[in-house]
Formats: structure tokens, sequence, C-alpha cells
């Protein structure tokens, strides 16, 4: 599970390289987002644009990658593909994370963290 | 009409027949991967569209997962098979999975009721979410333990199948 990353301003953004979130790579996932967002801001965007598919297993990392990062952080999701998008939906996930149409549109985008 | 077709034609509900696909499958996350990434070529060679290919892949994910998981627990060696049928004409995708793994808790499949989201964040779910997926995209969701087997059968409605 590759994970590259990039500090843009104040906002850590996290670029899966993996075209997959599956059952196969689910803990490392969580694992990794825990490494890298330890040292983390306020914001983390995860940038989706390279995953074409995310499980259950998948979808039950990434929830659990934001509530590792504790009070007063979120975990945004920028960029999802139709698939990946579909998912969210249909679990009303999306209703929990706020998801961004792409990577600028969060890095753009004041988010409250009320 | 031979035994086949004849075969075919039920499986189907009278619909056409094509892209039959029947495959083995180690029974552990990283063979569910390679299944589906195998399916998901098979599926659009038989000419089903890109949407429909994603649901397809999100189903069948969710039923081998859980097999692995849960039927089989971690035993090793472990196969399951899975035998599909792409039924045109409104039939959408016709599905048998089978396992020799331990039988459904009570002999009935889990409801798969949605959670609960208006939570506070760290009660908010990490799981549970695949049977919710599964019930939500397929129809006819029928399971018989016979024989020291568990079989599974269903339909994945595809609506852009012509």
């Amino acid at each position: 599970m590759n994970l590259d990353h990039e500090v843009k301003g104040d906002v850590l953004v996290i670029t899966p390289a993996d075209r997959r979130i599956d059952a196969a790579v689910a803990i490392q996932f969580k694992d990794r987002m825990r490494e890298m967002s330890a040292t983390a801001g306020d914001r983390i965007v995860l940038d989706l644009g390279q995953v074409d598919f995310v499980d259950s297993s998948g979808l039950g990392a990434i929830v659990a990658a934001m509530k590792q990062l504790g009070q007063g952080s979120r975990l945004e999701l920028a960029a999802l593909t139709p698939n990946v998008a579909k998912v969210f939906r249909l679990t009303r996930m999306d209703t929990v994370f706020p998801i961004h149409d792409s990577v600028d549109a969060a890095l753009g985008a004041a988010v409250s963290h009320g | 009409m031979d035994d086949a077709a004849l075969r075919a034609a039920a499986d189907c509900g009278g619909a056409g027949a094509a892209g039959d696909v029947s495959l083995a499958v180690t029974a552990t996350p990283q063979g569910v991967r390679e299944a589906l990434i195998r399916l998901r070529r098979d599926l659009t060679a038989a000419g089903l569209a890109p949407d429909d290919v994603g649901t397809a892949e999100m189903v069948l994910a969710e039923v081998m997962n859980n097999i692995v998981e849960h039927a089989y627990a971690g035993c090793s060696g472990a196969q399951l098979e899975l035998r599909l049928r792409v039924c045109r004409g409104g039939g959408g995708l016709s599905v048998h999975a089978r396992d020799t793994g331990a039988a459904m808790p009570g002999g009935t499949l889990p409801e798969g009721a949605p959670h609960r989201l208006d939570v506070g964040m760290e009660d908010l779910p990490e799981g549970g979410f695949g049977w919710a997926l599964i019930r939500t995209l397929t129809e006819d969701l029928t399971y018989r333990r016979a024989g020291g087997e568990n079989h599974l059968n269903f339909r994945v409605p595809l609506p852009e199948l012509i």
C-alpha cells in the first residue's frame, strides 16, 4: 500500500498510489494513515483520484483513519471516481465526510470543524 | 432445446444468456482481489457498461469477503466457487456462490440493516457494511445449506445491459 503525500499550505494531501483499497490492504492502509497523520495539522485531504475500487473493508479503514485523528481534525476526501463515490453513497458515508470534486477544490475550500 | 440450453434459459428466466464465467477462488483477501480483477475484465468483455461492471464488482467483493472472513474464518488452503451468467433483456447478472465453510449462524442471512450515522465520530461504524450493500444491490437472494456446503444465489440487476 503506497501512500504519496505532500504538504500544501497548511493542508496535508495524501494520495494512495494503488488502485484498490480492499480487504487485502485495509489494515496496512489504516496503519500508514496513522503514521502520516501523526504530525499533520487540522486538515488532511485524502486524494482518491487514482483509486477505482473500495470495498467495505476499505471503507471501514477510511472511517478508522478519520477516527484515529482525534479531536479537532477531520479527514476530507477528494476526487472520488464513480465506483468509489457509489460505495460512499450507498452506505450514506457521503454524509459523514466532507467530499470535494478535486484536490484543488479541497485546497480552496474553507472547512469548519464545528 | 438441449439440456444445456434449457438450463441457461432457466437461470436467466427466459432471457438470452451470454458470457458465462465460472471460477475457483483461493479463499484469501489476495485471492478475492485477483478474482475481482479477472471478473472485471471478463464482464467488460461480455459487453457490460462500466457502471454495471462496478456494481457487479462491489457485490461480488462483499460476497467473497464474507466467505473468506466468516465461513472459512482464516482456514488456509480453502477455495470458493463462483458461477456467473450474464442475462440480457433485463435479466442482469445471475450468480451462484458455493463454499464448504461454516454455515450461516442460525441458517439465515444477516439482515444488513443500515447503520445509524447520527452519532459521535468515535461511534461511527468501521465495518458491517457488506450485507447492507449486498441486499441493496441484489434481487432474489437465497441461501441454502446442503451437503456441508453453503449455496448463495442472487441476481444483480444491470440497468445498462440491453
